[in-house]
């Protein structure tokens, strides 16, 4: 167990750092935005005085651009909350949909930097399941990021969550095939050691471009 | 004369307010919100500075800036990142960039360097006609 997490607390900081950067940049390019509006209002500001007319519904554009981006920040940081909260409790009742949401929420700069489109179809009916959020956020993060790897072409992958006997399950599909640009082992040490503490299974399958998790119901045994 | 620049960054908003700003302080700029395309635009257009985001979707800012220089090395590329490491910025500064900035920045900053780019691009050019003239003169009998 301890060199189980040795490896988890390696690959747990690595993806937390990671997650925690890429907000960090999104939330600077918002107060890019902001910044650059400010300083228009503020270059209006100095031709009204020198007595150049200002058009009031170029202050009311501006007025919107720094609402939208506020809001755009909003959800950034609401993210960013849900994701840090995500630590509190080791073992805890999770909804499924709503995590694997915010882990998307999270990957779209990774996704958008690799021209990749991501789609998640939730279940119809709401799945709960007793598990280690931090460490299925990251076991999900490795499996998301392994598909967009594999997009192939079509630069698609969808995350499709189903209810199963005794479980649920998580399907990565990607547009690509895994032995196509594989040579790597995947699943990894750390992706095992992740499968090992979440109790859960992966299958990996050529044919139809999807990895598939299986996780149990309840961890807390 | 006028600087002519070009804004790349793959946030829209960011460039046309930036650009805006540019302009009413005399400058004369195109933007784009692709890294590709800039790569298209140099071969038929000269730019003074090209400002280039670090991270964009289509490119990375470093292979672009790598790519551009390897295009026209006379070309001045000033880099924006939203987090400017001491080591992304040596890299940056080896492969020919003028400077990395990092966002928000400030507009006064900004258009110092792209005045010293404008400068250091001119005597590059200044440069490189003095030596065709030199080599024209120096291969003629006369």
């Amino acid at each position: 167990m301890h060199a189980n997490w040795e490896i988890i607390g390696r690959e747990g900081f690595t993806f937390y750092g990671k997650m925690s950067a890429s907000i960090s940049h999104e939330i600077k390019n918002v107060l890019a935005i902001i910044n650059e509006n400010a300083g228009l209002l503020s270059d209006f500001t100095i031709m009204a005085a020198r007595g150049v007319p200002i058009e009031p519904e170029r202050i009311k554009t501006i007025s919107s651009k720094i609402a939208e981006q506020v809001r755009r920040a909003d959800l950034i940081c609401k993210n960013m909350n849900q994701f840090a909260h995500s630590v509190d409790d080791h073992i805890k009742a999770t909804a499924l949909d709503e995590l694997i949401a915010v882990v998307i929420k999270l990957s779209l700069r990774f996704a958008a930097n690799r021209g990749v489109h991501l789609e998640h179809q939730a279940s119809a009916t709401p799945l709960s399941i007793t598990t280690s959020p931090f460490l299925l956020q990251n076991l999900v993060w490795l499996c998301l990021d392994k598909a967009m790897d594999l997009a192939g072409e079509k630069k698609n992958v969808s995350i499709i969550t189903k209810d199963v006997e005794n479980g649920v399950i998580i399907e990565f599909k990607h547009s690509g095939t895994l032995r196509e640009k594989s040579g790597s082992s995947f699943p990894g040490e750390k992706e095992n050691t992740l499968i090992r503490l979440l109790e859960a299974t992966m299958e990996i399958n050529d044919q139809t471009g999807e990895i598939v998790l299986r996780l149990p119901v309840s961890i807390d045994k | 004369m006028a600087e002519k620049i070009l804004l790349v960054d793959d946030e829209k908003d960011f460039v046309e307010t930036l650009a805006e700003r540019m302009r009413t302080r005399g400058m004369n700029v195109s933007t784009s919100t692709s890294a590709k395309d800039v790569l298209d635009t140099v071969d038929l257009e000269s730019f003074d500075a090209i400002v280039l985001d670090l991270q964009m979707p289509d490119m990375d800012g470093i292979e672009a800036l790598k790519l551009i220089r390897a295009k026209n090395p006379n070309l001045q590329v000033i880099l924006l990142t939203g987090h400017a490491t001491v080591e992304k910025g040596i890299e940056a500064i080896k492969l020919g960039a003028l400077d990395l900035l990092e966002k928000p920045t400030d507009i006064e900053t900004l258009t110092e360097k792209i005045k010293k780019a404008s400068s250091k691009k001119m005597m590059l050019v200044q440069e490189e006609t003095a030596g065709k003239i030199k080599d024209i003169l120096g291969g003629k009998g006369w």
